[in-house]
């Protein structure tokens, strides 16, 4: 590998633009230009090698120029993403190759063939994410070694060119006490290192770690966003369950095992009088206020079992009430009330009844999601179901079908035996339709209806969130640290009878010669000049 | 010497990187279908019961194919297709093929109008709880599995199908 020996005798790495030791200025030596001090001048690593492909990919990735591109992008990506709402958020049982340009039109329709609409997820955008977290690694490893290492190298006495070429610089005579000069240098706690009579002041280096710092920390943040795709980290699902149903929960089946969750009662509660203090609101909207929605539930878990649907041996765990904000967790798993649906029909009551007299012969509680096919009566009367249609509807040849399982229009087909009617009479019985010979002697007639809530809740699980946090917290602190801090330096110099003063800070200049009007006015140190003030002058 | 540490040092970096956004790349977007059965695996055991109170149970049917059917009484598709499957099913029942045609989550008396209507002879599981429905991550239905005599799923679809396709399905499984 090449490098460039300085005048000075430092070898510095190729591609370095001042001498990491003495800095004098290795490019343009002659100008008088103010020197370029970002990055000390080091050698960007990327810059100097074109070897490899290895290479190539390194380098296309470590300009911030590229950097900056991704970002942009990202932005105008995840903004377009939000125009129209995500495919999770379009309703359920529409398609969404129709939806999108039924609902949006063209532009819908665009949005959807582009891939927009399950933009978070898509490919393209996991690989502009990587680009981007590829980009703060390279860009941070390339700049940020190569600037330690000239903060580190950096010597006390510097180069007369280096001096000249500072922003802030003056030449004034000998003849003020160094001594008083370091006291109150010391008083704005600057570091002072000493050689040969020349001063280096130094204060808050670290704040040029401050975006290396934040990088890590974003990094952290994108691994931990990451590893939501890893098996076990990571859980969002709905769980739909009515009144009385024990389900296996989605999402938690480990090599241990399965949770099941049984709901006892869903519960919605509403503001009304007893709540005095919010009477007034209450007035105000007239409509009925919800206080609480509250599902009661025992949580259990099985064993391991590789056969889907055996009926598992269920060990109670625990009985407990989930409140919005109130979940029930377990084991990282945590399941919150998040919808319902009041009023499921569940079970539907009828009478078998003689139609001329109205007596009743008893009556048959037909349970919608599993009804019998024989409900007996005794003494010889008895119901046969011989059609059920839980969703019912007419198809296109006008015959009576179902829409669904969900019972949400139950309609029968009865056959009714009595020690009258041997034969048994046929009846089609459903919520507002009844067709029956019209020489039936009996008929069912409807008694009632039980109904049924149904809980929905999300079962959720994040072992991200602390990674998540943490790399939150550094990106905060490299931001501070870079922001609330400035790394200042002033070098003072005795050349040929003259005393050289130069000062540099990273950023804030304002607040740099501010303090050096402080220091020049306590010390007697002449007050350096603003060279760039005076070009643009 | 310190040049080639570098390009060791680079590389290494980027097979991280990469293999890290591969495998989140590769388990989220074109393994999206994770949870669901797909051609190539191995179908889970299930057990259910069928229309006639016989427990069925996946893995007693090894050694043999298994045409495993996902369906409903109020899928108009599921209908088509059901006086072919019991058509064929006539036929390579003898030569080792079985059919077992899962009802999703309906209830035993719809399910046996259906199948007296249909003259249906072949098991018919009830997966009352869904549980074997959200096993295998059935979106629509119906949805046909092919499984070969060791268990594999070899083919998966969702189409209504044809004669003709079922009678070339109950050939490839054929022990």
């Amino acid at each position: 590998m090449k490098t460039i020996k300085c005048e000075c005798g430092h070898s510095n790495p190729f591609g370095t633009e001042i001498c990491e030791s003495c800095g004098k200025p290795l490019t343009n030596e002659n100008s008088r230009e103010l020197i370029n001090m970002r990055y000390e001048g080091s050698a960007v690593r990327s810059q100097t090698y074109n070897k490899t492909i290895v290479d190539k990919i390194w380098n296309f990735f470590s300009s911030v120029k590229v950097g900056i591109w991704i970002i942009i992008v990202i932005l105008i990506a995840a903004a377009i993403g939000t125009i129209f709402p995500q495919e999770m958020y379009i309703p359920p049982n529409v398609d969404p190759t129709t939806y999108y340009k039924e609902e949006y039109g063209t532009p819908g329709q665009i949005f959807y063939l582009l891939g927009f609409h399950n933009l978070y997820g898509s490919w393209w955008f996991l690989l502009l994410l990587a680009a981007l977290g590829i980009s703060l690694i390279i860009v941070s490893i390339d700049r940020g070694f190569p600037l330690y290492r000239a903060l580190k190298y950096q010597r006390v006495t510097r180069h007369e060119s280096f001096m000249k070429r500072q922003r802030l610089f003056a030449v004034s005579d000998t003849g003020i006490s160094m001594d008083r000069v370091k006291r109150v240098l010391a008083k704005k706690h600057y570091r002072i290192k000493e050689d040969n009579g020349n001063i280096l002041a130094e204060k808050n280096r670290f704040s040029r770690w401050g975006p290396y710092v934040n990088h890590a920390g974003l990094i952290i943040f994108l691994i931990g966003a990451m590893l939501r795709f890893f098996p076990g980290m990571y859980t969002d699902q709905t769980l739909w369950i009515r009144e009385g149903e024990t389900v296996a929960v989605p999402g938690t089946k480990t090599e241990d095992g399965q949770y099941y969750l049984k709901n006892h009662k869903f519960i919605m509660e509403l503001y009304g009088k007893k709540d005095k203090e919010y009477s007034a609101a209450l007035d105000k909207t007239g409509n009925p206020v919800p206080k609480n929605y509250q599902s009661n539930v025992t949580l259990y878990h099985a064993g391991p079992s590789d056969v889907v649907g055996a009926k598992p041996e269920l060990k109670k765990e625990r009985d407990a009430r989930i409140k919005v904000n109130e979940p029930l967790s377990f084991n990282d798993f945590s399941l919150y009330q998040v919808d319902f649906k009041l009023n499921e029909f569940h079970r539907m009551n009828l009478k078998l009844e003689n139609k001329k007299t109205g007596k009743s012969y008893g009556e048959i509680k037909v349970n919608l999601f599993n009804p019998k096919s024989t409900y007996d009566l005794g003494n010889g009367y008895k119901v046969e179901m011989v059609e059920y249609f839980p969703n019912f509807k007419l198809d296109e040849n006008d015959q009576p079908t179902t829409e669904n399982s969900v019972p949400d229009n139950p309609a029968f087909v009865f056959k009714m035996f009595t020690p009258e009617t041997t034969k048994g009479e046929t009846a089609f019985i459903g919520i507002r339709k009844n067709v029956e010979a019209a020489d039936n002697k009996y008929k069912m007639s409807f008694s009632g209806i039980e109904t049924k809530n149904v809980s929905a809740l999300t079962v959720k699980k994040d072992n991200t969130l602390p990674i998540i946090i943490i790399g939150g917290i550094i990106f905060m602190l490299g931001v501070v640290q870079g922001l609330y801090w400035n790394h200042r330096r002033i070098w003072i110099q005795q050349r040929n009878g003259q005393l050289w003063i130069a000062a540099h800070t990273n950023k804030n200049w304002f607040g740099l010669k501010r303090e050096m009007q402080n220091i020049s006015e306590e010390s007697g140190l002449v007050m350096p000049i603003d060279q760039s003030d005076e070009k643009s002058a | 010497m310190k040049k080639k540490q570098r390009l060791v040092f680079r590389s290494i970096l980027l097979v991280i990187i990469a293999v890290a956004v591969g495998y989140t790349l590769y388990s989220n977007v074109f393994n999206d279908k994770s949870g669901s059965v797909q051609k190539g695996d191995q179908a889970p055991d299930f057990e259910l019961t069928d229309l006639q109170g016989n427990k069925v149970q996946l893995s007693d049917y090894k050694g043999k194919g298994v045409f495993l059917n996902f369906w409903g009484t109020w899928c108009k598709p599921c209908q088509r297709e059901m006086p072919y499957m019991q058509k064929e099913y006539r036929n390579y029942k003898k030569q080792g093929v079985e059919i077992l045609a899962v009802n999703v989550g309906e209830s035993r008396v719809s399910v046996k109008n259906f199948a007296d209507r249909f003259h249906l002879s072949f098991p018919i599981p009830l997966d009352g709880s869904r549980e074997v429905t959200k096993a295998y991550g059935i979106g629509p239905i119906p949805t046909t599995f092919l499984v070969d005599k060791n268990g594999k799923v070899i083919e998966k679809t969702s189409e209504s199908l044809s004669n003709e396709t079922i009678k070339s399905f109950m050939e490839k499984i054929k022990p």
